[in-house]
């Protein structure tokens, strides 16, 4: 499993702060791949990866990561908007 | 060095995060403080602040790790506040303690520079009409970090 994480207007959108994907033993994804997936959902998904929406980051296990970036079972995967603290 | 970074919903006291700093026995010389506080643009309301617990807490903590070695600092707090903060609100502190004030000032301005672009918080603006909008990041927040890449005011 890969444990997915929305934040800010990604998570307001699809109405969910997270979910569980499956992604079997010794496979290895990517960002990119696993994007894809989300967003051949259609609906919401396509709306938050598709052309035109808003920039979008991820991390990896707590770490900004790029669309190639490896993503395994038992990752933490986060997308979300460019960050705005301070 | 002494490191103390919190994410809460609670206000901070100023004066006793400053006096935890200066009695710690670290022989501070200079402390330097930046405070950010929910700017009331356009008839704003309030800001309503998330982050992503953990990773929030690591960034943070590998900013200060990077001030602490490039100038020298004695000690670092960080406090970021999150939850619907209204307008004139504090949001944030950072204070930077090291024996003289060029490194205590210069590493404030490279933490909060780096906290902005480098932290995953993120604001949404609400509006007294009940109208709410997620802040966009800015370009100029990338280049004030950036500066400290190329030199930046103060090499350590």
């Amino acid at each position: 499993m890969v444990e997915i994480l929305y934040f800010a207007w990604l998570r307001d959108r699809l109405g969910r702060s997270g979910e569980s994907l499956l992604l079997s033993g010794d496979e290895v994804s990517s960002v990119r791949a696993i994007m894809d997936g989300l967003r051949r959902r259609g609906a919401a998904y396509e709306e938050i990866f598709g052309e035109g929406a808003g920039p979008v980051r991820c991390a990896v296990n707590q770490e900004f990561a790029a669309l190639d970036s490896p993503v395994r079972a038992g990752d933490e995967l986060a997308f979300f908007p460019p960050v705005t603290g301070g | 060095m002494q490191v103390d970074i919190r994410i809460q919903e609670e206000a901070f006291s100023v004066d006793a995060e400053i006096a935890r700093l200066a009695g710690a026995g670290l022989d501070v010389g200079g402390i330097g403080l930046f405070m950010g506080v929910v700017r009331g643009d356009m008839g704003l309301a309030a800001l309503a602040l998330e982050h992503y617990p953990g990773m929030t807490e690591s960034m943070i903590g590998r900013i200060v790790a990077q001030a602490g070695t490039r100038f020298g600092l004695l000690a670092c707090t960080v406090i970021h506040r999150v939850g619907r903060l209204p307008v004139g609100a504090p949001i944030v502190l950072v204070l930077c303690a090291a024996a003289h004030r060029g490194a205590a000032l210069d590493a404030t301005g490279f933490v909060i520079d780096w906290l902005k672009t480098q932290a995953p918080f993120w604001k949404r603006e609400e509006y007294p009409n009940g109208e709410a909008r997620w802040v966009a990041a800015r370009e100029s927040d990338e280049a004030a970090a950036a500066r400290w890449d190329a030199g930046g005011p103060a090499e350590a």
